[in-house]
């Protein structure tokens, strides 16, 4: 297969990107189309719990949680995967067994991906036999930065072995690549890698995903597409609290890729508190009243 | 020669979160003098204004509540010393609505002394109302006072600056953050005391003003889940405060009537309109030995 030469770079009109932002922000979802969006938002979840503090507790916690986000509504859609560390991937696994929640684990030496590449694919493999069924590793953005792309893509390329059946989400980390043409080149360099998935953020930096950077590799997804065929996932992580953005994310991903897009094989929300506000909405909707926290379970 | 000047005149916007915004709605109504002119235009405030407000009072709580008893007392001192300070502006604004010079002196001159009233009453009411309490085991048994969490509020429809102070200072003075829904027809002095409030050390989000109708916002006010007490001092229509009471019964809100006629009087300044927004929390602790 011939690669794109990375040296090159694909310029991006950062006027007209956040314009065109700016202008899907004012779409009015209401009602019926409002409830679906909110539900599918809800499937879409990555419910996540990143912390030194974490403990098998609070894992079994959130993972009863992702089976089932609000038991007084039942027939609600669970989320799309929980993801946690690689220590705590067995728990989960045990935990959500038969439910079709997917198990994702970040690896590489997350979030600053600085260890040995050795290291960093025992990370993942270690992750992987746990029972991991997605990966979300971080890419090397000193590297980046340094111009070395080649050995970004090539240990892209190497985690993604590691992978063997586990889906790679590749964290690219945007909020240390300064410029839009460098996220376009990054998304370029993890797609034909073999990224699974490309995604914004670690949540540790911010800034972590916004709308903006979120188009601009939308737009790399959609010229992958068309040069390739092949159809790669976009997750947006970190700072994605409300169920008003969650809804404007949608709307860019319908309007630049489709609605092929949206679902949760190809678009996931990394987020935390994103799952208790999409819910106090669906109440909301199916109540007339606003809601408080203080009626949602946490995690 | 000169040209004859043209009046700067003041927009009036409603108070959330520190900030002055217009209605999200851009709606606005008439607020008129008590001849029928038009004062200005005022804001009317939708349900999505108040579910911003209580979203930034909710936020505003928890610091709030945990400052210091004697700090919110120092705080609500010095909206005293701010109101004291704008006097005039205020005296120009209760003229046109129908307060004699007189009045209107006595009616700031109140309003300010509410202010220090509570004030003075904000390290106190626990001391007051707290309680070691006897218990038949070695056990200490305490209860204390602890603010409900955010309020809401109809300010009185016809003391615009007065009862407006009245309503707001024990439930602030107590540690409660709120969201008052400013009189109807004369909704312009609260907007000024929100700027007293904006420059008084109060925290952005702990007072929240909205201008607008109850007819269209009592419905919210009332069935908000994140509004822990609810609060009014106009004899409503009966209708409505059915209205009120049953929506409150969704989250056992605490709704707070108190019918007021005449906000000089002395009963209208008291502890327990502080322990009105408050949780009594009752701790049992062992007798160590």
């Amino acid at each position: 297969m011939k690669y794109p030469d990375f040296n090159q770079t694909i310029s991006i009109d950062e006027v007209g990107v956040e314009e065109r932002v700016s202008r899907l922000n004012k779409r009015s979802i209401k009602k019926d189309s409002k409830v679906q969006a909110l539900k599918l938002a809800l499937s879409m979840i990555d419910h996540t719990t990143l912390e030194g503090s974490d403990s098998p507790g609070k894992v079994i916690q959130l993972c009863k949680k992702a089976r089932q986000p609000h038991p007084a509504i039942p027939d609600l859609p669970t989320v799309a995967a929980v993801c946690v560390y690689p220590r705590m991937v067995s728990v989960a696994k045990k935990e959500l067994k038969g439910s079709g929640i997917h198990v994702a684990s970040v690896a590489t030496a997350f979030p600053s991906g600085q260890a040995p590449l050795s290291q960093r694919l025992d990370d993942t493999k270690f992750a992987v036999n746990e029972g991991a069924d997605e990966i979300d590793m971080v890419i090397s953005r000193g590297a980046f930065l340094n111009g070395e792309f080649q050995l970004v893509f090539d240990e892209i390329a190497a985690v993604k072995e590691a992978c063997g059946d586990a889906h790679l989400k590749v964290i690219l980390e945007t909020g240390e690549l300064h410029t839009y043409e460098n996220v376009r080149k990054a998304s370029d360099i993890a797609m034909h890698a073999g990224a699974d998935f490309i995604k914004t953020s670690t949540g540790k930096v911010s800034p972590a995903a916004t709308q903006p950077v979120t188009l601009v590799m939308l737009e790399a997804i959609r010229d992958h597409y068309y040069e390739t065929g092949k159809m790669i996932g976009m997750k947006p992580a970190g700072g994605i609290r409300t169920a008003k953005q969650a809804i404007q994310y949608l709307v860019l991903v319908k309007e630049t890729l489709g609605a092929a897009w949206l679902n949760k094989d190809y678009f996931r929300f990394g987020a935390s508190s994103l799952t208790n506000d999409l819910l106090m909405q669906i109440v909301k909707q199916q109540t007339g009243h606003y809601q408080s926290l203080n009626y949602f379970s946490n995690d | 020669m000169a040209e004859e000047r043209i009046d700067v005149k003041k927009t009036y916007k409603m108070y959330i979160g520190g900030d002055f915004p217009r209605s999200e709605s851009g709606r606005t109504y008439k607020a008129l003098d008590s001849d029928g002119n038009l004062l200005a235009n005022a804001c009317q405030g939708s349900r999505k204004d108040f579910r911003d407000a209580v979203k930034i009072a909710r936020g505003a709580f928890g610091g709030w509540s945990s400052r210091s008893a004697y700090n919110r007392g120092q705080i609500l001192y010095r909206i005293a010393e701010m109101l004291e300070d704008r006097r005039d502006q205020f005296m120009k604004e209760l003229g046109p609505i129908g307060f004699k010079t007189a009045e209107a002196e006595a009616d700031i001159n109140a309003a300010i002394d509410r202010c220090i009233y509570y004030a003075g009453w904000t390290d106190k009411y626990q001391q007051v109302f707290g309680s070691i309490n006897p218990v038949a085991s070695s056990h200490f048994n305490f209860s204390m006072l602890e603010p409900t969490g955010v309020v809401a509020a109809f300010a009185p429809e016809k003391s615009p600056l007065l009862g407006l102070v009245s309503v707001i200072a024990p439930i602030i003075a107590g540690g409660n953050t709120c969201v008052v829904l400013a009189s109807e027809k004369y909704p312009l002095p609260a907007i000024s005391f929100a700027e007293v409030l904006n420059s008084s050390d109060v925290p952005g989000g702990v007072v929240n003003i909205l201008t607008g109708f109850r007819e269209e916002l009592a419905e919210h006010f009332s069935t908000h889940m994140d509004v822990n007490a609810m609060c009014y001092t106009d004899n409503l229509p009966q209708e409505m405060k059915k209205l009120i009471d049953e929506n409150a019964s969704l989250n056992v809100k605490r709704i707070v009537k108190h019918p007021v006629e005449d906000w000089y009087d002395e009963e209208v300044q008291s502890p327990y309109f502080v322990t009105d927004f408050q949780e009594t929390k009752t701790t049992w602790h062992p007798v160590g030995f």
